[in-house]
């Protein structure tokens, strides 16, 4: 093993251009290796960091886009995946939290441009792991009049029913093939207590959580709500919300 | 709270409800740090009512101690506050980097053993012991590079680390067997000469031949039982230093959890050997 030295060690590079090099190899085997990693770089072990990797940034999108990967197959995830991965490697060694940005590549790939709903699925499947990991919070049973109420959950409105496309697939079991109404859907995620759960939300209670999340006043939300349905029952949708946990709980 | 020195499991997600309700016979898990990184949620659940019944052991694998900037602050924050929460018994890392430009990379990344590369490595184990208040261990990786710029051989090196910072050493038996399979050499000498009062936990996993050049290259992957010849050398090295918490990690093509505790009953024997031989 190479736990001895050299007789005539070559002049060591730096850390810093060697770590700079490295990395730059490492994601683009086209690169002409530096000098410092040149030696490295053409040895067949170089391959073994290269692949882990891409496979250790493959592997968490495939776990955190489940969906997505059982609407278009492991393959054509895995090689999808592996663009997004060289256009934006992971920042944060967290990796639960990784590729937020799939959603807006899968929007403007152009071999996904015949499934319309992906990205809203792929919308879906990120704020089901937002909900699994978020902070531990009570929903609110009651929010107390002139309470600012926040959104414990996420919505999202799309043109497609990514709804039941993710509703049907999210699960492991055979998948629902039944018809289904082609028209928009939208779709909240919470956790209020331990488990994350989902529901259909029509276009006004999206609107409404959105405008909690951006931190409008409940005068706002509930303007936006019936901005988005001008029919929209404004307090079934807040009682709605909150037996879904849907609100935080206010220190009132 | 110190380990006694039993085998423990490296502790899947699918496993969660099979390790709660195990037997508590000595029996502890290891869990990657990075992977209860998160603000809430079930997986610092299951931990917490896991970490009730049986000891816990935080192992990261993204601090970068090797490279060539200070250990990152934020994640140091966030190591000190999983040691905080879940008083693990053992906290270990690695003698690689995988951070770099303010890109991750999910891998241990290789680094040429110079005075340079000791300075900064003996400065971040400084700083993480710091952060977290504790000792910690730092693990021996897995070689496929021959690297022409290494000054000091592994052994001194890691040696020289655990002097002057204090910290201990997480000794990998398949990774010593993957490395000497791959750069040439005796997994067998390379055991024989590693210092066993600096070890605080040795580490057993399975490997695989690489999918073009065999056996020539090994890969680390984590996604088989343990080897028989790593047998062997677990066998020899615990003969010689004697008995020490023992982890069998698995993380790919994850077995049902009476399959790993089968796994965990040969290495168990072994230790129990030591042990008598020691009484």
């Amino acid at each position: 093993m190479d736990i001895s030295v050299d007789a005539a060690p070559a002049p060591a590079p730096s850390m810093r251009s060697f770590q700079d090099a490295f990395a730059r190899a490492l994601l683009d085997p086209a690169l002409e290796p530096a000098a410092e990693i040149a030696d490295l770089a053409r040895q067949p072990g170089f391959a073994v960091y290269r692949n882990t990797v891409m496979k250790g940034c493959i592997d968490a999108l495939q776990a955190n886009y489940p969906t997505v990967e059982r609407l278009v197959g492991e393959e054509w995830f895995r090689a999808a995946a592996r663009l997004y991965v060289l256009s934006a490697p992971p920042a944060s060694p967290v990796l639960a939290q990784y590729g937020d940005g799939f959603e807006g590549f899968l929007a403007g790939f152009e071999h996904a441009a015949e499934l319309p709903y992906l990205p809203g699925v792929a919308r879906l499947d990120r704020y089901w792991t937002e909900a699994h990991i978020a902070r531990d919070e009570s929903p609110a049973i009651a929010v107390p009049p002139g309470c600012l109420p926040t959104a414990l959950a996420r919505a999202v409105m799309r043109p497609q029913p990514i709804f039941t496309i993710w509703q049907r697939n999210r699960a492991t079991g055979p998948v629902d093939e039944s018809d289904m109404a082609w028209r928009g859907e939208g779709a909240l995620l919470s956790r209020p207590r331990d488990v994350v759960r989902w529901m259909g939300l029509e276009a006004a209670g999206c609107a409404f959580l959105d405008a909690c999340a951006a931190g409008r006043p409940l005068g706002d939300a509930c303007e936006a709500a019936c901005r988005a349905d001008p029919g929209v029952d404004v307090t079934a949708l807040f009682e709605r919300l909150l037996e879904a946990g849907a609100l935080r709980q206010l220190d009132a | 709270m110190t380990l006694a020195p039993t085998v423990g499991l490296g502790l899947k997600a699918q496993h969660y409800a099979d390790a709660l309700a195990a037997p508590a016979d000595g029996l502890w898990f290891e869990v990657h740090a990075e992977n209860y990184m998160v603000e809430g949620g079930p997986r610092l659940a299951w931990l917490e009512a896991i970490r009730a019944r049986h000891p816990v052991s935080l192992h990261g694998v993204a601090l970068s101690l090797a490279a060539d900037a200070p250990a990152d602050d934020a994640h140091l924050a966030r190591l000190a506050r999983l040691v905080r929460r879940f008083e693990p018994v053992l906290v270990s890392e690695h003698l690689a980097w995988s951070g770099w430009g303010g890109a991750y990379f999910p891998d241990l990344l290789p680094v040429p053993r110079t005075g340079k590369s000791l300075e900064r490595i003996v400065a971040n184990v400084d700083r993480a012991q710091e952060a977290m208040g504790r000792r910690i261990a730092i693990e021996n990786p897995s070689h496929y590079l021959r690297i022409a710029a290494h000054e000091w051989d592994e052994i001194g090196f890691m040696s020289e680390i655990a002097r002057r910072t204090g910290c201990g050493l997480l000794l990998d038996v398949n990774n010593v067997h993957v490395s000497a399979n791959n750069l040439g050499g005796s997994a067998e000498a390379y055991l024989d000469a590693f210092p066993g009062d600096l070890v605080t936990e040795i580490h057993l996993a399975g490997h695989k031949p690489d999918p073009n050049l065999g056996d020539a290259l090994l890969i680390d992957s984590h996604d088989a039982p343990v080897a028989p010849a790593v047998w062997a050398l677990f066998a020899r090295l615990v003969g010689r230093i004697g008995a020490r918490p023992t982890l069998i990690e698995r993380d790919g093509d994850v077995p049902d959890f009476p399959t790993l505790l089968r796994e965990r009953a040969i290495a168990g024997e072994t230790l129990g050997c030591a042990l008598r031989v020691a009484a």
